[in-house]
């Protein structure tokens, strides 16, 4: 019982955490005490903790390396996008951005399924270039695909725009590199909280629930799980698959937030799947309210670090370091404990002499 | 003492503002001992692009342009007597950086835009200052759509109307018929360019014998594509992306014994002061470009003196273009009368009036005028390379 209660302390923590952050900033924005920047930045830090807290369930709990994120994020962008200037053109914002976030969802865990299905075969080493590379073929398969929309349905083509043939009154929907413009900005603060309780709640509940024991006995070792019967595919798979689907939740977020996306190396690109990872390593492997803390903290950083001009990104690359250091090489974690240490015996004298 | 001075100061600002609600006589009058009581009013004006990345030479060059440009502003004494600041921001080139440093712009008082550098970016950084109202000039993004809104403004050509300027060019000059094209298909300039190009080609009555794209992350072998180009019959290959790329296309070109006519557009322009560059491959190259900084005519040659004098490098076709958004912004600036006190809002509405009534001689164009589109009305200039130096044609 006592137990039980514990594991619920910590994840209404989590929650209250997360809501608290909500009704500051909320506030803060309500008595126009926040800079057009941090404005700015709460809808990226609502998608970017979704991020974060879905790839921990694979980095985490199934204790896979996948550096294939972004494009999980991608499919959910462009799956979003398209719905916006199609199906959703004429839906009130409010459910146009539920309906895209579901369908976002749907098609990345379907991608994700099917990517699975090879790549979960795999292990350790293998698995982290398999994924890196089904990311970058996303990004790539997508940033070279022309769409249109005409009365006749849709038109594919991947060689350019013209080749569609498109009837009279029809739209160029993804215009290849030039990606897709004139997208409604649907997604606000309240709609990417919301979506960021959903995914922790997702993920706490599977983490706490007899399958979430299931992934992890299997990361901790895989021939013991396997012989008491639990299939360790079936398993994988599911980890998997909810990680995709709550990244392409996040990328529908991200598609609603800006006018245009296009998919570049820069933002569904390796670059981005690695900067997510590290959201998580630095954040606790494992630890989902640890990676919610590291992908705020790390969102916001190099953008509070604009006054350094030109040694924005090396300062950023050494806080980085300093972080990593800090959080987990020995010397720093006997330090940081000894100083806590100190801190409670203090407390612990403070409290004997009132007493006393 | 000193509180007698700040009263001095208090009275002598509050005499200025009285001073403003007069006639138009009083208030020019007026505006010089504004600024210098008022140490607080000036223009703000921004500007984000990649600082940073693959391409910070357009960025830096951007920056570099606006901040000559400014500086000379000041110098003559600002703009309506007001002094003007430049502030600018790194955006990576990224359309969610652009957005983050937009509004950082704004957060040290942006009262117009001049950007952003890159179409991608400014994309999504047309549609926050449409939200703001915000009078925004781009100087060298080229999609389209970016001008869509009314208050985004653009300097160079527009992706189609470069690819339509190139098709007329080569058609009415009687340069070739058989056409090939290379372009970047992962860069939505490039891909820009080429669309419209082949949109417009039958019209012309040129044809285009060969298409072929490289994408950003493979572009230093070009041998297949020039290759396809040869074996087509092209008269003539049209290379639609920027110099650093073009280079080696007409390098390996040289290797292959291919030798069409090479045509570039305004992303051409820079590739003789390539370092290492071997001038006689570009022997005979076309460009369509607005800005030359060859030109011995006014403001380009003096243009050009300072920015070498200032910054130590030639100043390509995106400097010039941020230096003449700056004076287009001035004179619109001027034209519509706006102050530094007045809102973000109300300046953009003013200078969204005049936008179509003012016409300014810059060193990318003389007597530039712009329509209620957003777009400019200038014409380009065919420059060749003859003798390892620019031409005019």
């Amino acid at each position: 019982m006592k137990k039980m209660s514990k594991k619920n302390k910590t994840n209404l923590i989590t929650y209250g955490m997360v809501l608290v952050f909500y009704l500051i900033m909320q506030g803060l924005m309500m008595s126009g005490h926040m800079s057009s920047l941090m404005k700015g930045l709460m809808v990226p830090l609502c998608y970017y903790m979704i991020l974060a807290v879905s790839l921990n369930i694979v980095v985490g709990a199934s204790g896979e390396l996948s550096l294939g994120h972004a494009g999980f994020m991608c499919i959910g962008a462009f799956t979003g996008a398209i719905f916006a200037v199609t199906g959703g053109k004429n839906l009130p914002p409010m459910l146009e951005i539920v309906i895209a976030i579901i369908l976002g969802a749907l098609v990345a865990a379907v991608f994700g399924f099917l990517i699975g299905i090879p790549v979960l075969r795999l292990k350790g080493d293998y698995l982290a270039i398999v994924t890196l590379a089904f990311g970058e073929i996303i990004k790539n398969v997508v940033s070279a695909v022309f769409v249109g929309l005409d009365s006749a349905g849709f038109h594919f083509s991947l060689k350019d725009s013209m080749s569609l043939n498109l009837l009279e009154g029809g739209e160029v929907i993804i215009n290849g590199p030039q990606g897709i413009t004139g997208l409604p900005r649907n997604a606000t603060f309240t709609i990417g909280i919301i979506l960021v309780f959903i995914a922790l709640f997702i993920s706490l509940n599977l983490l706490n629930s007899r399958h979430g024991r299931a992934i992890m006995a299997i990361r901790d070792n895989r021939i013991a799980a396997e012989s008491i019967g639990l299939s360790v595919s079936k398993y994988k798979m599911m980890a998997f698959v909810i990680s995709a689907a709550l990244a392409g939740a996040a990328g529908v977020l991200y598609s609603h937030n800006l006018s245009t996306i296009q998919a570049t190396s820069k933002n569904f690109g390796y670059n981005q799947s690695i900067m997510i990872l590290v959201f998580v390593v630095l954040g606790g492997i494992g630890n989902i309210r640890g990676s919610l803390i590291a992908a705020v903290v790390l969102t916001i950083l190099p953008e509070k670090l604009r006054f350094l001009s030109d040694y924005r990104m090396l300062i950023y690359a050494i806080v980085l370091i300093a972080i990593m250091l800090l959080n987990s090489a020995p010397k720093a974690v006997q330090w940081r404990s000894q100083m806590l240490d100190r801190l409670h015996a203090k407390k612990k004298v403070k409290e004997i002499s009132k007493n006393e | 003492m000193k509180k007698f001075m700040t009263a001095a100061v208090a009275m002598a600002m509050a005499m200025s503002l009285v001073a403003c609600g007069g006639s138009d006589k009083e208030t020019a009058s007026a505006s010089t001992s504004n600024t210098d009581s008022k140490e607080g009013a000036t223009f703000v004006i921004g500007n984000s692009g990649p600082l940073t990345g693959g391409a910070a030479v357009y960025g830096n060059a951007v920056k570099n342009g606006i901040q000559l440009a400014v500086d000379e502003i000041n110098a003559a004494g600002g703009i309506n007597g007001y002094p003007v600041k430049f502030v600018c921001e790194d955006d990576e080139a990224d359309a969610e950086k652009a957005v983050n440093a937009y509004n950082t712009l704004k957060d040290q008082g942006m009262q117009v835009m001049v950007g952003t550098t890159t179409s991608g970016a400014c994309l999504a950084v047309c549609a926050e200052t449409a939200n703001d109202n915000m009078f925004q000039i781009t100087p060298s993004g080229t999609a389209v759509k970016i001008t869509e809104p009314e208050n985004v403004f653009r300097m160079c050509f527009s992706d189609p109307e470069q690819g339509t300027k190139a098709a007329q060019y080569i058609s009415e000059n009687k340069i070739a018929q058989k056409v090939g094209v290379i372009y970047d298909s992962s860069d939505p300039y490039s891909a820009g360019v080429y669309e419209n190009f082949a949109a417009t080609c039958k019209e012309y009555s040129l044809e285009i014998v060969a298409a072929e794209a490289f994408t950003s992350e493979n572009k230093t072998d070009f041998k297949t594509q020039l290759q396809k180009m040869k074996d087509s019959g092209a008269e003539l290959v049209l290379l639609p992306f920027y110099y650093t790329e073009a280079s080696l296309v007409l390098k390996q070109a040289k290797e292959m014994n291919f030798a069409p006519i090479f045509f570039g557009c305004d992303g051409m322009d820079g590739i003789l002061d390539l370092p290492d560059f071997d001038k006689s491959v570009a022997e005979g190259l076309y460009l369509l470009t607005p800005f030359s900084a060859e030109s011995t005519e006014e403001p380009t040659a003096s243009f050009v003196k300072n920015y070498q004098e200032k910054y130590n490098d030639i100043p390509i076709q995106f400097a010039a273009g941020a230096y003449d958004s700056v004076y287009v912004v001035k004179a619109a600036m001027e034209k519509a009368g706006v102050k530094p006190d007045m809102s973000v809002s109300e300046i953009c509405d003013a200078m969204k009036a005049v936008m179509t009534e003012i016409q300014v001689d810059g060193v990318t164009g003389k007597g530039v005028t712009f329509t209620k589109e957003g777009e400019p009305n200038k014409q380009p200039m065919a420059v060749v390379v003859e003798n390892g130096a620019y031409k005019l044609k």
